[in-house]
């Protein structure tokens, strides 16, 4: 008896630790191996930029800064997950947290969601090394 | 207010009109399928709520013109149960313009994540009477009877009915194809009625333009839906049933009101010849977290 229940306990924990998880982080492998069909150029951070607006800002915030439950998207979790987890993550949604499924978007407008989204937060990653590195460099010793 | 009733009936029409377009003017979001019939599995975004009123007008053989409306209001409660409201009224040339009725509607997604084929569980509440003219679904031997009867008698007819849903739907490649298959019952009585509608739908463009526009392509999506009867329990089959073909139009502005247009063509002889639907939605993205920051004094 002792045993089903340390067995039904570990499910239970299991299933609040699976969904407690990142959403992104629950993507498979093979869906998180996919890549990303388009370039960054323009016109497509543009497209991505009206998108994100349309779909994404009411919940994440205009900035990607998040509100209460709804987790922030400018954050080193989402530039640096794979495109193709990005895009699991989008697809399916998550019934538990609320995230609602965007699988009716076209698949060429969530990968210009998902383009937008890495490209800003890489850029600004990138943009705040290069000032530290400068920093670094230029501080009297 | 002056004239016949269904010249008053004209005029409510009008203003129901004008007050959505006028709420949309506001701006927000909105997206949804051309189908005026046909459920897919998409769900309403968790505390949105998306107004919308559709319209059904024609002229069934020998009857009236008429024009069924019914507004909408279609509120996520979570990730997986959308609910709806629906207020039913017509109006009928040289007969009356009457309330006829409202719906309560329930769609509960079943699986969490994305499939090939997702299913979608439909329940329904409705408390209308005979005058209804809405054509929301057609099940059993529905058909021109049912539209020609005079508003003064059919008025008084009570229909209580429970109706549910069994919702498929995928989207692929930037098609969306959906199946859905009725039964529905009066809470009084046999017998229970069945139906069907099935629908395919594209934008007309996949990839979003980099520019906030009215007129790009990706705004207009097209598609076709077919939606019948499928008799009853005594009497499954097409056997004296009508059934619709109907090409279907949605044009989405760049403030997220959609606009949406379909001509339907009755295939059999208890259908109606010809069925012209159109209706305007908008969504009002976190309606429910605006309406709690109100009633908590502005605090989110």
């Amino acid at each position: 008896m002792s045993r089903i229940v340390s067995l039904l306990t570990g499910c239970v924990l299991a299933t609040v630790w699976c969904q407690g998880a990142s959403l992104v982080h629950q993507a498979p492998p093979s869906a998180a191996n996919m890549r990303n069909p388009l370039e960054a150029n323009e016109r497509t951070l543009r497209a991505g930029a009206k998108l994100y607006a349309r779909e994404c800002a009411a919940c994440h915030g205009e900035n990607r800064e998040g509100r209460r439950k709804v987790p922030p998207l400018n954050q080193a979790e989402i530039y640096q997950s794979r495109p193709g987890a990005l895009f699991w993550a989008l697809r399916n949604g998550s019934l538990h947290t609320g995230m609602p499924s965007f699988a009716h978007l076209p698949e060429p407008q969530r990968w210009q969601i998902i383009t937008w989204l890495r490209h800003v937060d890489g850029s600004a990653a990138e943009d705040r090394a290069k000032t530290e590195k400068r920093k670094t460099e230029w501080s009297p010793k | 207010m002056t004239g016949n009733p269904s010249q008053r009936a004209l005029h409510i029409a009008r203003g129901g009109a004008w007050l959505i377009l006028l709420a949309a003017a506001t701006g927000l979001n909105a997206a949804e399928g051309p189908f005026f019939i046909t459920y897919t599995h998409q769900m309403e975004e968790p505390r949105n709520l998306e107004i919308a009123t559709k319209n059904v007008t024609g002229k069934p053989g020998d009857g009236n013109r008429f024009l069924g409306s019914v507004t909408e209001l279609e509120y996520g409660a979570t990730a997986w149960w959308t609910t709806e409201l629906y207020l039913d009224g017509q109006a009928t040339r040289n007969e009356s313009a009457l309330f006829t009725g409202y719906r309560w509607e329930n769609r509960f997604r079943v699986l969490p994540r994305e499939h090939w084929i997702n299913p979608v569980l439909y329940v329904e509440f409705e408390n209308i009477n005979g005058a209804n003219k809405g054509l929301l679904e057609v099940v059993g031997h529905d058909g021109t009877d049912d539209l020609t009867a005079p508003n003064a008698d059919s008025r008084y007819e009570k229909k209580r009915e429970v109706e549910a849903k069994l919702i498929l739907s995928s989207h692929f490649k930037g098609w969306t194809i959906a199946e859905n298959f009725i039964a529905e019952k009066n809470v009084r009585h046999a017998p229970y009625e069945f139906g069907y509608a099935a629908g395919v739908s594209r934008p007309l463009a996949l990839s979003a333009s980099p520019d906030r526009c009215d007129l790009c392509l990706e705004n207009f999506q097209a598609g076709v839906e077919v939606y019948g009867g499928l008799g009853t329990h005594e009497g499954f089959g097409l056997h004296e049933t009508s059934h619709y073909v109907a090409p279907t139009l949605a044009w989405t502005l760049a403030n997220g009101t959609t606009f949406k247009v379909s001509p339907g063509f009755g295939v059999t002889e208890q259908s109606a010849r010809f069925l012209l639907r159109f209706g305007v939605s908008y969504e009002i993205a976190q309606f429910g977290r605006a309406a709690r920051s109100l009633f908590r004094g502005g605090r989110p």
